[in-house]
């Protein structure tokens, strides 16, 4: 402990270097730079499945990729994305993020933090081993509905190995955010004093440690009954795979909004500060997002309104589906009256977070049409859902995630970053984003079903203006990887504020921010 | 602030402990909400259920087995009689065995007691429907399923369902046209 202790004081001098440095560091910024680059090198894992399934539907019939191969892409890829790109993105946000806004030394829990990050790299392997194990990757879809996954091979095993890990990471996370933010206030910072990003996290971490859990013990179910002669979801021995669904969606509606609340932070730090003025209705913002986070918790059965349902419970699934709309709506609201006679700037940050705001309520808007019970059992499984949760998860979370890299980069490295190259990211992502996900919608009213390689003819127009999209969106992030590493080389030497309506301790360090801060802790009046 | 993050580690670890087992919990849970809402109840399926009987009265059925002479087959009914409301689906067993030293293949014939309940009664499945094969010293349990029509007379209060196996090798040979024994 003491030899800890003296690490930490004594930075420069007995420090382990290379690889080592990385492998023991507690800093919280060197942990958050790791998610990051983690996050990073996912996103292209997983992009790349993404542009193989989208060169695969360029034309109907079967060019590429055989049925069980583009099964196993589609499965990783919603895996990896979800839980090796967007959650540990956050993760990495909130761990160079929450001790510099609340003035605190480092994370709580420096040790468990360093061991929470480590096992994820440790579960990405393992996942993308599995393509080259007998029978591929796991090809049952990222929901792991029973019975196809408890009758695959040997990569199911090791896949559900993998989410116990990466479950098992997220919750030493969310722990050590809870603890930090709860015990680790500067003094003056009450809690409605926060800035709202911090907030999110609380509830986000919160929402972690109450669902993380319940698929932990789902996915040991499905472990125990392909391993162990359990009955739990294998019909033959008097199980029920309904039951696996309702357990599952327990936990992932409330991981749909762990997924978009970190955003819903990001965002509400960025608009302000581009449009130089207070968050308008900043308690309200509290609240909305406490209530997103317990609706979350009775709505999940809308995810399987086609199981057969009495009606009833499609109704109550729906109406308290339709609830959430209203405290989403009340952020939407804030956001835009925010900005409303604001002295706006359209900096690469605030140009992202604009497109949030406009494409993720589209989003939420074809999410109401799919809580409509009658409606969702016409378009379950086809890709208008797919269309609606890219616009959350692609023009929701990962731009927000855009928007806050671009909006802290030079804090984190001291260099702005070329805003004519953000700019055409930027543009380049958010049109060819469009082009992607706009056509699904038409394809979903039209029946084309997801999770399929091969299409009828009608539908091949729109699936080629969707897979030149995705190939414009997928190759424009390599401007976006040259952009953060051009700024970590180099730049134009970024000051203290950084943006001009910057408000919040962060924006009191220096430039790049110093590898120990908030050593004796700040006072905020 | 070190105690003060121990006691919040202990209480969010007791909490994600404890959400761990309502995973688990949530298992029991699910079949006791099926159960009251009487829902996913499997073969009691609202659905399914026959909603045709005829509960004001109540039909004694009598079972009966009798082989050919010329087959040397043990045959009898496992039960020999039933108290059953028209309309009601009802399955029965009997059971067969083949007590000589090689395989006969043997068909049964039904028949009704009285004769003018036989159109009421509606066989769904029966082993009487095919030939039946048995090995030398096999013996096999066979069900009947069936209803009793609801129209039938009111003034029948006992119908005996007989059956005869016989030997299809034998009957085969005698009477080369025919190609099945009626059944039903």
């Amino acid at each position: 402990m003491s030899d800890a202790a003296h690490a930490h004081d004594d930075h420069g001098h007995g420090h382990p270097t290379g690889i080592m440095r990385w492998l023991t560091t507690t800093n919280h910024k060197d942990i958050g730079s790791l998610y990051l680059w983690f996050a990073l090198i996912m996103l292209f894992a997983a992009g790349s499945m993404a542009l193989l399934i989208r060169a695969e539907l360029f034309q109907p019939g079967l060019q590429l990729t055989n049925p069980d191969f583009f099964n196993q892409l589609t499965t990783m890829h919603g895996l990896i994305m979800i839980f090796g790109v967007i959650m540990p993105a956050f993760s990495g946000f909130a761990n160079w993020q929450v001790p510099l806004m609340l003035g605190a030394p480092d994370m709580a829990f420096p040790r468990m933090n360093n061991w929470a990050f480590w096992l994820l790299p440790m579960a990405g392997l393992m996942l993308m081993a599995s393509f080259f194990l007998p029978g591929g990757a796991v090809a049952g879809g990222w929901t792991m509905y029973p019975p196809l996954f408890i009758q695959g091979g040997i990569s199911y095993d090791l896949t559900i190995l993998a989410v116990h890990i990466m479950g098992l990471s997220s919750i030493m996370g969310s722990i050590n955010i809870i603890t930090t933010i709860l015990n680790m206030r500067a003094p003056g910072i009450t809690l409605m004093k926060m800035p709202l990003f911090v907030w999110t996290w609380l509830i986000t971490a919160y929402l972690l440690i109450a669902t993380m859990p319940v698929l932990a013990g789902a996915v040991t179910m499905l472990l125990t009954d392909r391993n162990f002669g359990t009955h739990f979801f294998n019909a033959a021995g008097g199980g029920d795979p309904v039951m696996f669904q309702h357990i599952f969606w327990f936990f992932a509606h409330p991981e749909v909004y762990i997924l978009i609340l970190p955003a819903f932070g990001i965002v509400s730090q960025i608009i302000p500060t581009f449009a130089r003025k207070p968050l308008f209705g900043y308690a309200s913002m509290v609240y909305a997002t406490a209530s997103i986070a317990i609706l979350s918790f009775i709505v999940w059965a809308h995810h399987m309104f086609t199981v057969g349902m009495p009606a009833a419970a499609q109704l109550f699934f729906m109406f308290s589906t339709m609830l959430i709309a209203v405290p989403t709506g009340v952020k939407v609201f804030n956001w835009v009256a925010t900005m409303w006679k604001g002295s706006m700037t359209f900096e690469t940050p605030m140009l992202f977070a604009i497109a949030f705001v406009c494409l993720f309520t589209i989003g939420g808007f074809s999410g109401l049409v799919l809580a409509i019970a009658p409606v969702d059992i016409q378009l379950h499984d086809t890709y208008y859902v797919v269309a609606h949760f890219h616009y959350v998860l692609v023009s929701g979370a990962l731009f927000a995630i855009f928007a806050g890299i671009y909006y802290w980069l030079p804090k984190w490295t001291g260099h702005m970053y070329s805003e004519t190259l953000g700019k055409w990211h930027f543009w380049l992502s958010v049109i060819g984003m469009n082009i992607v996900f706009f056509p699904m919608h038409f394809l979903g009213l039209a029946g084309m079903p997801r999770r399929i390689p091969d299409y009828a003819l009608q539908f091949t127009e729109f699936n080629q203006i969707a897979t030149v999209g995705a190939f414009i969106f997928g190759f424009s992030q390599l401007l976006f990887l040259a952009v953060i590493l051009k700024t970590i080389k180099g730049g134009v030497k970024a000051t203290d504020r950084v943006w001009e309506g910057a408000e919040g301790l962060e924006w009191t360090l220096p430039s790049p921010a110093p590898y120990h801060t908030f050593e004796t802790a700040p006072v905020v009046k | 602030m070190a105690l003060g993050n121990a006691k919040t580690l202990t209480k969010l670890i007791v909490v994600t402990l404890g959400m761990f087992g309502f995973g688990f919990a949530l298992v029991p849970f699910y079949y006791k909400i099926c159960e009251v809402t009487g829902i996913n109840s499997g073969a009691e399926q609202s659905l399914a259920k026959n909603t045709q009987v005829d509960e004001s009265r109540l039909v004694t059925l009598e079972f009966d087995a009798n082989t050919n002479e010329a087959l040397p087959w043990r045959f009898k009914p496992m039960q020999r009689s039933l108290k059953v409301h028209p309309g009601q689906l009802v399955q029965v067993e009997y059971e067969v065995s083949n007590i000589s030293d090689h395989p006969i293949v043997g068909q049964a014939v039904p028949s009704y007691g009285p004769a003018r309940a036989a159109g009421f009664f509606k066989k769904i499945e029966c082993f009487c429907f095919t030939p039946q094969t048995l090995a030398a010293g096999e013996s096999r349990r066979m069900p009947v399923m069936f209803v009793l029509d609801p129209d039938m007379d009111r003034d029948v209060h006992t119908v005996t369902l007989s059956y005869t196996f016989f030997d299809l090798e034998a009957k085969k040979q005698a009477s080369d046209g025919r190609k099945t024994v009626p059944n039903g």
